[in-house]
């Protein structure tokens, strides 16, 4: 049995662990308010543009010739995967998922003999997928250092993203990021940056009418395009920002009530063998006085 | 709807104006146009330049950079890169960023750094050429 000065220690530690754990919880909850309304906040933009590059893909249907971000490149032999997950740890199953739901994808890709190279934003999902795939890693962003993501941040990401895609160096290009539905529930949503991938049903349907174009369709395609792919992805950061929070938030509030029920039996021991301690040298007294 | 003009202002970070408004003019790269009710359907770039937003006899004035309109029959939408009411737009801001951006086209080391120094630079003056007229 172990004795009593360990068990006062362990109560301690234990303690101190949910204190720990309890204010990390109430920092993700402030911080999930935050993150959760610039998400919604930005949602519009996207909604919108998507609209409206919709109505545009939907008109120039039927002509050859389109701009290649949006054709793609007629084939489908290299992959680019981005993998987006958090700067920091402790937060449940967050990135694991992502990982998980990655590592499926490329799997599924290498089965088919495609070449897939992964891209990473976050270095939690990095350091898992090194391990595995070190050799098709080309290339990591970090955003440790942004504290309120912008649109500015996401900005430098899709211009390299267009770079390499107008190089040459892949075909199609997937984000994996985890969507925020509520605070316990997170979707892990893999989304096809380039081509864009158009809903061509949320176009508005202008009827007989068609649109007017100025400067002319190409040119502005030609701004939108990128500019799609940079909304796309400052809203899957955003999205992944809330999800993160809202990981950590449940994660820590598990750990809380679970430091608490090994507090309790804790004390529960170290209670029952402080009174056989307490039996023990009575007995002995006891005896002692009755040998006299 | 077709005595009001549906008008949405959203920019990355959020939805900067939803309302119901009487006339719209947009700062289009070819040229300003007004957007009334039942506008025929156009998409057009944006420059750098003041959205008027007409309604009851009252106009509102926001500044926009860069973006894209777009009108269709459920109303006029415009995609800003940077939006802000003309009221809350801080020319002090701009001149001190503009004397910063001066700086670093000068200290540019190599001709893609220069570039990319001087295309800020030519923003910030576009902005605060905007601004000037509007003051005058």
């Amino acid at each position: 049995m172990a004795n009593l000065k360990d068990l006062r220690n362990r109560i301690a530690s234990v303690t101190s662990t949910q204190k720990i754990t309890k204010a990390m919880k109430m920092v993700s909850a402030s911080k999930l308010k935050r993150a959760q309304e610039a998400a919604e906040a930005a949602r519009p933009y996207a909604e919108r543009m998507e609209n409206v590059l919709s109505s545009l893909a939907s008109s120039m249907k039927g002509q050859a010739g389109g701009p290649a971000l949006l054709a793609g490149t007629g084939s489908d032999q290299r992959h680019l995967v981005v993998v987006a997950t958090s700067e920091r740890g402790l937060c449940g199953g967050f990135n694991t998922n992502i990982v998980k739901a990655a590592k499926a994808k490329i799997h599924s890709l290498v089965r088919d003999g495609k070449d897939v190279t992964i891209v990473t934003i976050g270095k939690k999902g990095r350091a898992v997928l090194r391990r595995e795939f070190a050799n098709k890693m080309i290339e990591h962003f970090d955003l440790s250092h942004v504290k309120n993501l912008r649109f500015d941040d996401a900005t430098p990401i899709s211009a390299w993203l267009i770079e390499k895609y107008e190089a040459g160096e892949f075909d199609v290009c997937t984000l994996f990021f985890a969507k925020f539905v509520n605070v316990l529930t997170q979707e892990v949503t893999p989304l096809q940056l380039i081509p864009a991938s158009i809903n061509e049903e949320s176009g508005t349907d202008l009827g007989d009418a068609s649109y007017e174009y100025e400067p002319d369709e190409k040119d502005i395609l030609e701004e939108l395009l990128p500019r799609n792919i940079a909304v796309q992805l400052f809203r899957a950061l955003l999205e992944n920002a809330a999800s993160e929070q809202g990981s950590r938030m449940t994660a820590m509030d598990n750990a809380t009530r679970n430091a608490g029920e090994m507090i309790d039996s804790l004390r529960t021991t170290y209670n029952r063998s402080r009174q056989a301690v307490i039996t023990n040298e009575l007995i002995e007294i006891i005896s002692g006085a009755e040998a006299l | 709807m077709a005595d009001k003009l549906h008008f949405e202002l959203v920019s990355p970070a959020r939805l900067l104006k939803s309302a119901e408004v009487d006339m719209v003019v947009v700062p289009g790269t070819e040229g300003d146009f007004g957007v009334m009710p039942l506008h025929a359907p156009v998409v057009s770039t944006l420059r750098t330049g003041i959205i008027e937003v007409h309604d009851a006899g009252d106009v509102e004035k926001l500044l926009v950079v860069g973006g894209f309109a777009e009108v269709n029959p459920a109303g006029l939408t415009i995609l800003a890169e940077t939006a802000l009411p003309l009221a809350e737009v801080d020319k002090a801001h701009f001149e001190a960023e503009l004397k910063d951006l001066q700086e670093d086209v000068q200290d540019a080391k190599d001709a893609d750094e220069k570039a990319r120094a001087e295309k800020a630079r030519d923003r910030v003056v576009s902005i605060l050429d905007v601004l000037n007229r509007e003051a005058a």
